[in-house]
């Protein structure tokens, strides 16, 4: 009995010592959890958050490139310099940048790219970006000058946006199922409905990134997305879903919880075609109705910052708004009446994500309250977009818009918001013309003042980035000043 | 008379109390059930909340007891629908046998039965939009082949019998003798199916809420319940634990009483003893 042990123990000990060896390699693979799957990966043509989510310094750069904080930094232009006039810009390309079909990056896919994205038949979601571009010339390999109809002091910035990125001619047609960029790592494989996998690009001109293999997975339900990361099926979850699981990760030393700042202004939507809404008093009742902590407490559990503009608060030129309009129900009531709309009911679209699901609850509760009965209706993001977004068939809704600097949805009459305000309008023209710090400080401001008082829509709470990642992760990033997941800088440390 | 079976009592028992907490909470709940008070959320079972307190601080009994009251409601119409459509069309069925209208209805139930339930009522849902009375609808449509099957099973076998003869004989058509002779004598069978397609209509409304196709926010809803619940589950069990046993108490309950009832009225049932 006593030889069969140890000979069965022999037998075992190559393999126990195989367990017990202590893993002298870093892992060098990630997969990352996210919430919404992209519904294609071209980030030039596409609204979705997804799409840069996966794409946005991982596959695709631009001329700049947004840095973790939000600051612009050199991407594939190394310098540029500014004429004195302001108009024109002349980008100097980084030397050896070579898309992932082998083919070299050079002035003419700038201008390939730019003219693209401005041109009849752009499919680009934010064509303002590209409004001021007069002319775009290659004037050698590696050396683009753009000249603009017009000064704008965010040209740089516009140039850093996922939406901006520098494509080839060659694969800009394929990018939404082959997307082949100049970035750290290549595409390999989209598993629908599943994953998308991409690899280090052997061929990167900056630094190599510690990653060699990086996985998105696209996990929507908020319990799924929990079990993920509990069995560590998912090393890092950038934004979160589940919120009220958030203590929980905190308290377990495998896990580390980063909460950071967003763009996302989440607000309470309001159509001005509606009859009621038009009316200036019944939005402010509104506003008076809504109790912004009791959101954040009951949605977010906490988690997130009031706001009383469209407008982020970690953002220099802020102003702290919510003043304008505490939670008074006496207040909505009494605006209420004298605009002769109580009894007032109201449709409330909510897409999926938690904030408005259960945000949209607590509004309701809080409308009731002040006499403003309202209809829920649950509906899917492509619903959402065909519906409210793009038909403006709703009363109500709540979403969270993560653009950073954005204001000026609220000059565009035809946005969803339909409201059309001439004094705005003006307001953020002349901010696009603008390029001095102090005066667009002051433009910045009175635009935040203007829609606040004027209650275009219902300002509730600066999105949070709540994420979830292995403890034993960094470089992930904080904050989202765009919607990204740049795994440039993210490496294992065990 | 011989005694009701225990069953029967433990069913009609466990029935009557959710029946009991959804008439009371017309009249009144011990918080109000839309009454958000986000400061005191999650609370466990205590004095105050006997059921605890959910995300947004509504009390957890309110919810049940109102929302015992949707799930009845569901059911009741959904079942009520397939038995005023599903009955008929059983006993015309079972009066033209073997002719040309039997078979276009019978084959129109198995159509419909060839389609799982579900998946049917979220295409409904999904074509008109998720709403409580979309949900009836949804679940009522289900409940007609039921009710057509059965009918038409109880009729069929009357129909053979001397009695229905004699009615043929005496002059009495066939819409008359389905009404006034095999209606009558296949109650039993109805009433029977009736409690058990009820407790799988509460169900059915249940898992409806719960992939959010069914009573839309603010209206209480165990299905919706234990969807908000899933992934408090660690940190507030009794959200899930609640609705979850209400669920299972209440179709244990009627099904309990269906089994009981067969006992009691069911003729083929009632002989084999």
């Amino acid at each position: 009995m006593k030889r069969i042990l140890t000979i069965a123990l022999a037998a075992l000990a190559p393999l126990m010592a195989l367990v017990a060896t202590p893993a002298t390699a870093q892992r060098t693979d990630i997969n990352v959890g996210m919430v919404l799957e992209p519904p294609n990966l071209d980030p030039t043509s596409g609204a979705a958050a997804a799409i840069r989510e996966v794409t946005y310094a991982n596959i695709f750069e631009g001329l700049t490139r947004f840095g973790p904080d939000g600051s612009v930094n050199p991407g594939l232009a190394h310098a540029w310099d500014i004429s004195d006039d302001g108009l024109t810009y002349t980008f100097h390309l980084r030397e050896g940048v070579i898309f992932h079909d082998g083919s070299p990056m050079t002035a003419a896919d700038v201008v390939f790219t730019l003219d693209r994205a401005r041109g009849e038949d752009s499919t680009n979601a934010q064509p303002q970006l590209f409004a001021a571009i007069e002319t775009v010339e290659a004037l050698d390999e590696l050396t683009v000058q753009v000249t603009l109809n017009r000064q704008q002091g965010s040209f740089l910035f516009n140039m850093a946006w996922g939406d901006a990125v520098i494509l080839s001619p060659e694969s800009a047609a394929d990018n939404a199922t082959n997307p082949v960029g100049t970035g750290p790592f290549r595409f390999t494989r989209w598993v629908q409905g599943d994953r998308v996998e991409m690899e280090r690009n052997p061929d990167y001109w900056g630094e190599a990134p510690a990653l060699e293999r990086v996985t998105f997975r696209f996990i929507q339900d908020p319990s799924a997305a929990f079990a993920a990361m509990m069995a560590g099926d998912i090393d890092a979850f950038p934004n979160f879903p589940a919120p009220e699981t958030l203590a929980q990760f905190e308290a377990d030393p495998r896990f580390a919880v980063i909460v950071g700042s967003t763009e996302g202004n989440t607000i309470l939507s309001m159509n001005h075609e509606n009859e009621a809404l038009a009316d200036v008093r019944v939005r402010q009742a509104i506003a008076h109705a809504i109790n912004r902590q009791d959101i954040i407490d009951g949605a977010m559990f906490g988690y997130g910052t009031p706001i009383g503009t469209h407008f982020a608060p970690h953002n220099p030129d802020y102003l702290d708004l919510t003043d304008l309009t505490p939670h008074d129900p006496e207040r909505a009531r009494e605006l209420l009446a004298e605009a002769g709309h109580e009894g007032l009911s109201l449709r409330l679209a909510l897409p999926p994500p938690g904030y408005a699901r259960r945000g949209g609850e607590i509004v309701a509760a809080q409308l009731r309250e002040v006499g403003i009965r309202t209809e829920i209706t649950n509906v899917e993001w492509a619903q959402w977009l065909e519906q409210v977004f793009r038909g403006g068939d709703y009363d109500l809704t709540i979403v969270s818009h993560t653009e950073p600097m954005d204001i000026g949805i609220y000059a565009r009459p035809d946005y969803y918001f339909r409201y059309d305000d001439a004094d705005f309008q003006g307001l953020i023209a002349e901010l696009d013309v603008t390029s001095d710090p102090a005066e667009r400080t002051a433009l910045l401001h009175a635009a935040q003042r203007h829609i606040a008082e004027n209650f275009v829509v219902g300002f509730m709470f600066q999105l949070p980035k709540t994420g979830v990642a292995n403890a034993e992760i960094e470089g992930l990033w904080e904050n989202a000043p765009v919607p990204a997941n740049d795994m440039t800088a993210v490496r294992w440390t065990n | 008379m011989k005694r009701l079976p225990l069953t029967l009592w433990i069913g009609a028992a466990l029935s009557a109390v959710f029946a009991l907490a959804a008439l009371v909470s017309f009249l009144w709940t011990p918080y109000a059930v839309d009454g958000m008070m986000i400061a005191s959320r999650l609370q466990a079972p205590s004095a105050a909340h006997w059921f605890g307190t959910d995300h947004f601080g509504r009390d957890i009994l309110s919810m049940i007891m109102v929302g015992a009251r949707t799930s009845i409601a569901v059911a009741v119409i959904a079942v009520g629908m397939g038995m005023a459509l599903g009955v008929p069309l059983g006993l015309l069925a079972a009066a033209n046998r073997g002719g040309l209208v039997d078979e276009i209805i019978m084959r129109g139930n198995d159509l419909i039965f060839a389609f799982p339930a579900l998946v049917i009522a979220i295409l409904i849902t999904a074509v008109f939009g998720p709403s409580a009375v979309n949900a009836i609808i949804a679940i009522g449509i289900f409940n007609t082949p039921v009710f057509a099957r059965v009918t038409r099973g109880g009729a069929l076998s009357l129909w053979t019998l001397d009695y229905i003869r004699a009615a043929e004989v005496a002059g009495k058509g066939p819409a008359r003798i389905s009404v006034e002779h095999i209606l009558p004598n296949i109650a039993n069978l109805l009433i029977v199916q009736g409690t058990i397609q009820f407790s799988l209509g509460i169900l059915a409304e249940a898992a409806l809420s719960y992939v959010g196709l069914g009573a839309q926010p603010p209206t209480p809803s165990w299905g919706r319940m234990l969807a908000e619940a899933q992934t408090m589950i660690s940190i507030a069990p009794h959200m899930a634990i609640i609705p979850g046993l209400a669920i299972v108490l209440t179709v244990l309950g009627l099904n309990l009483m269906g089994d009981g009832l067969r006992d009691v009225l069911d003729p083929r049932v009632r002989r084999a003893r």
